[in-house]
């Protein structure tokens, strides 16, 4: 089969899987290989941005919608936030390895075979073979139900309340650990 | 399923285009005689003492922090709302339950001036 005869033969979701994986792997590989930690930073954003498309081709729209807003749109803004209060942005120009690089591929390689050896001892083949189709009525309706079962007693209520008690730990936690203990001098507060 | 996301791969596509084509334009399209005086970054004003990249507090790491909290929260209110017609009183209580639990993290980051630019 020539390359020709194997592009034609694609099916629009083999298409945008493919696509999202290499946005994935390639800005991954930007990530740990810049040597700019802003730019770096940057590329770890893209990166969300392929695996948000590979939600999409697993019908998750929800998940790929909360990827695009929590990871792109907050936790890239904490990185970056953190690269512009600890170091200088765009000036430092290290080397993104150290000693141990070639133990980290190592261990990389052997989660990766781990896992895959794993999915295909349990599922076999079939893992691979195609997802399980869903209904376009459930997709089209998929977060007004999600949202239902958040607030159903007999669903989620419960994890839906404790999710808020856990943001609201971590909220009062991190004020409490890097807010400074004394308070601001008022009179300096009214200059 | 794709044609719902089709819109969002049109804004990946147009957006990138948008944003450089104004910069390609101006780069061909513009006349490119530098000198010393355009070359300076104000050009009125005062001149940057010292480097210009300083290093910021620390503690506007918290207000990224609470970012991320509060917009957490906007996603799991987001298909409550999507459901809003078919929710029952319960369903109601629950949520306001949610809003307020964070509403407290609120009222403590405020409380402790976190929220005051320093």
């Amino acid at each position: 089969m020539t390359f020709l005869t194997f592009l034609t033969s694609l099916t629009s979701e083999q298409v945008v899987f493919i696509l999202a994986s290499i946005l994935t792997i390639g800005a991954a590989l930007v990530v740990v290989t810049n040597r700019n930690l802003f730019h770096a930073a940057l590329a770890l954003m893209a990166s969300f941005l392929g695996v948000a498309g590979i939600y999409i081709t697993l019908d998750a729209g929800f998940l790929a919608a909360a990827q695009l807003l929590v990871y792109i749109g907050a936790i890239s803004i904490l990185i970056i936030f953190a690269i512009m209060v600890t170091r200088r942005m765009m000036q430092v120009s290290e080397s993104p390895f150290n000693s141990q690089r070639g133990l980290g591929f190592f261990v990389a390689v052997a989660g990766f075979l781990i896992v895959a050896v794993v999915i295909l001892q349990w599922f076999g083949g079939e893992a691979f073979a195609a997802k399980p189709p869903v209904a376009p009525a459930v997709l089209s309706n998929a977060v007004a139900a999600l949202g239902v079962s958040f607030v159903n007693p007999n669903a989620f209520a419960l994890p839906f309340i404790v999710i808020s008690i856990l943001l609201l730990a971590a909220l009062i936690g991190a004020i409490y650990i890097a807010w400074p203990r004394q308070r601001i001098d008022p009179a300096e507060d009214e200059a | 399923m794709y044609s719902d996301w089709f819109f969002i791969l049109l804004f990946v596509v147009i957006v990138p285009v948008l944003a450089v084509a104004p910069m390609m334009m101006n780069r061909m399209m513009g006349p490119h005689k530098p000198n010393p005086i355009k070359q300076q970054t104000y050009e009125c004003g005062i001149e940057t003492v010292g480097d210009s990249w300083v290093q910021f507090k620390v503690q506007y790491y918290i207000y990224a922090l609470v970012f991320v909290i509060f917009d957490i929260e906007a996603v799991f209110l987001f298909p409550v709302a999507a459901a809003y017609g078919v929710l029952n009183w319960f369903a109601i209580g629950a949520t306001l339950l949610f809003i307020l639990l964070l509403a407290d993290g609120l009222a403590y980051a405020w409380g402790r001036g976190v929220l005051k630019w320093i």
